[in-house]
């Protein structure tokens, strides 16, 4: 079973509307999407939701005030200052480590199982999805991708699918390097703007590090083609494969409103280039 | 009050105002408002917390030095004094560390220096050991304006929180703050947006925006941090966006059209008031409006 990831490095660049044809594309594939704090891929996939898991984050610390003898012991122990003078526990800050637990005399302090999002495996008409909901405010976003991949792999299992295909959240922090962990390739979307070159360099430093297996695609390159030079001279010079350029086009927003994927909506240059695209992926996916 | 007084308040008001630029949905124009603002107030700051992907000078390009570091304590253990007997790893709810039979194998990326596993080891064979997870840096030339911040998450480390965190301490208080904020809704963006006085959702008139707008808008009122509504790549009045605020009793700040210059501009890393002045001004005056609202209240 092989793993594709979608990822960037900024956001707005394309990966979802990339993904989402993608999945139209597959055959036997299983899809994930690990863009859980905006997650938008179930806007265009249409998941009718057949399984709910809880999802429970770190556990917050609950104190007893009955109990509690007011040693201060517990404010003075967390390192995220998440107790205040009146000894409540601010819930955005506690990141569940326990220790004022542990350094209480009086058995005041209970750590709380806190739900904290749902993970959902649906079915859509390109197969089995696999998505989730954070509850705002809620501070386990890597852990909640973690959950996410777990089960879409289990499901792919079952369903004894070839491939999964994810879409990734911007950046290069922790819900990144908790998508692209096990991941046979990623396919970077980039655009020919200086913060998508700045950030595609950045990202690539990161699945060099983890040694994911690369390749870029140039979405939007006709915004500004000498950019665009610049990236395909970059990618060159490091050896990483360009495995598609892609036109700038309104379709994505048109089939966006229409709810569905930018390869079943219309067939014009931008359809024709994902699907170029895909067949590319595909036949690296099958190098790893 | 006297008009004289009223005129101090808005002085003060001004200086210390904080203003945070977010979305939600990655891609709609963040730093693009963040540095175009910042450009239209004399004596701004402006704080670059997009951590895992700072972008603000890319269109300032600022000469810039370093001048603090993010640290995290990560545990340290003397193999000497430890017996493997497995506390720090039960204590431990990030996995962080590992104890098998003749061996402790730490994961410092997963740690988050909690100082759990050194309190619970009753050999005292654990320290805590600095460890530096980003650079903060800051416009060499005091006399730039706006003066630029921006921390780096260095490659191959998790957790950008800390880095915010450090960043926001270095600035200087006192004087207006223009803060662009990564995208998402998770906890480095909670973190850049504690303590701020106002914060500026921008958005882009699609169904992702949209749907994102919505997560943003609940994180911002459980922070109960006052906001407004900027839509990047307008393309017309009364657009899904405009519904939603009108329902929701939020203020739209200000339209950008979806115009090619304007995204040529943005591709080069030019910030677009200094090729349309007129939009200086319209910067400015949004700036001004967020002052008088926030005294109003």
């Amino acid at each position: 079973m092989k793993e594709l990831v979608v990822i960037s490095g900024k956001g707005g660049t394309g990966k979802t509307t990339i993904t989402a044809s993608f999945a139209a594309m597959a055959q036997n594939a299983v899809i994930a999407d690990c863009d859980v704090d905006a997650p938008n891929l179930h806007l265009v996939l249409r998941p009718r939701i057949v399984e709910t898991n809880p999802f429970y984050g770190m556990d917050k610390a609950e104190i007893c005030l009955d109990r509690c003898i007011k040693c201060y012991k517990c404010q003075t122990a967390c390192k995220f200052n998440a107790i205040d003078d009146d000894l409540i526990v601010n819930q955005h800050k506690c990141e569940g480590c326990g220790v004022c637990e542990y350094v209480c005399k009086a058995s005041a302090i209970n750590m709380i199982k806190s739900r904290s999002g749902d993970v959902h495996s649906s079915i859509t008409d390109h197969g089995t999805m696999v998505h989730a909901e954070l509850e705002i405010g809620e501070e386990a976003s890597g852990k909640l991708v973690s959950a996410v991949k777990e089960r879409t792999r289990s499901i792919a299992l079952e369903n004894k699918a070839e491939l999964i295909i994810t879409d990734g959240p911007p950046g290069t922090g922790c819900p990144v390097l908790a998508t692209i962990t096990g991941a046979s390739l990623a396919l970077i979307v980039t655009e020919p703007s200086l913060s998508g070159m700045h950030d595609l360099e950045r990202v690539l430093q990161v699945t060099e590090h983890f040694d994911i297996p690369s390749i870029v695609c140039i979405n939007k390159y006709d915004i500004n083609e000498k950019n665009a030079g610049k990236i395909e001279e970059f990618c060159h010079k490091r050896e990483i494969e360009v495995a598609g350029k892609l036109p700038y086009d309104p379709s994505p927003n048109m089939a966006m409103r229409e709810e569905t994927t930018v390869v079943e909506y219309r067939k014009n240059v931008l359809s024709e280039g994902i699907k170029a695209l895909w067949e590319r992926v595909v036949s690296e996916l099958e190098k790893q | 009050m006297s008009v004289r007084a009223m005129g101090m308040m808005k002085t003060n008001t001004e200086t210390h105002m904080k203003i945070a630029i977010a979305s939600g949905k990655g891609g709609t124009g963040k730093t693009t408002v963040a540095v175009n603002l910042a450009l239209s107030i004399p004596d701004a700051q402006l704080i670059d917390c997009d951590v895992e992907e700072p972008n603000c000078n890319l269109f300032l390009n600022k000469e810039l030095e370093r001048i603090a570091e993010s640290k995290i304590t990560v545990p340290n253990i003397d193999e000497e004094l430890c017996t493997h007997c497995g506390k720090c790893s039960e204590m431990c709810r990030f996995n962080a560390i590992a104890t098998l039979p003749e061996k402790v194998i730490l994961f410092p990326t997963l740690c988050h220096s909690c100082g759990g596993c050194i309190l619970a080891c009753p050999e005292y064979a654990i320290s805590g050991k600095e460890k530096i997870t980003g650079i903060i840096s800051r416009s060499s030339n005091k006399k730039d304006h706006p003066m630029l911040y921006e921390g780096v998450l260095n490659i191959g480390e998790s957790m950008a929180s800390p880095v915010i965190t450090e960043l926001k301490r270095s600035i200087e208080p006192g004087i207006p703050t223009i803060i662009d904020s990564p995208p998402g809704t998770g906890c480095p963006v909670m973190t850049t947006l504690e303590d701020t006085d106002h914060c500026i959702l921008v958005t882009e008139p699609t169904p992702f925006g949209l749907h994102d707008l919505k997560l943003a808008v609940k994180m911002v009122k459980i922070m109960n941090i006052p906001f407004g509504v900027i839509i990047n790549r307008s393309e017309q009045e009364n657009c899904i966006i405009d519904e939603y605020c009108d329902q929701e009793n939020i203020e739209v700040l200000m339209r950008i059209p979806l115009n090619k210059r304007i995204a040529e501009l943005y591709s080069d890393g030019i910030p677009f008031v200094e090729e349309m002045p007129e939009w200086k001004e319209r910067f400015t005056n949004l700036f001004e409006r967020i002052v008088n609202k926030k005294e109003l209240a």
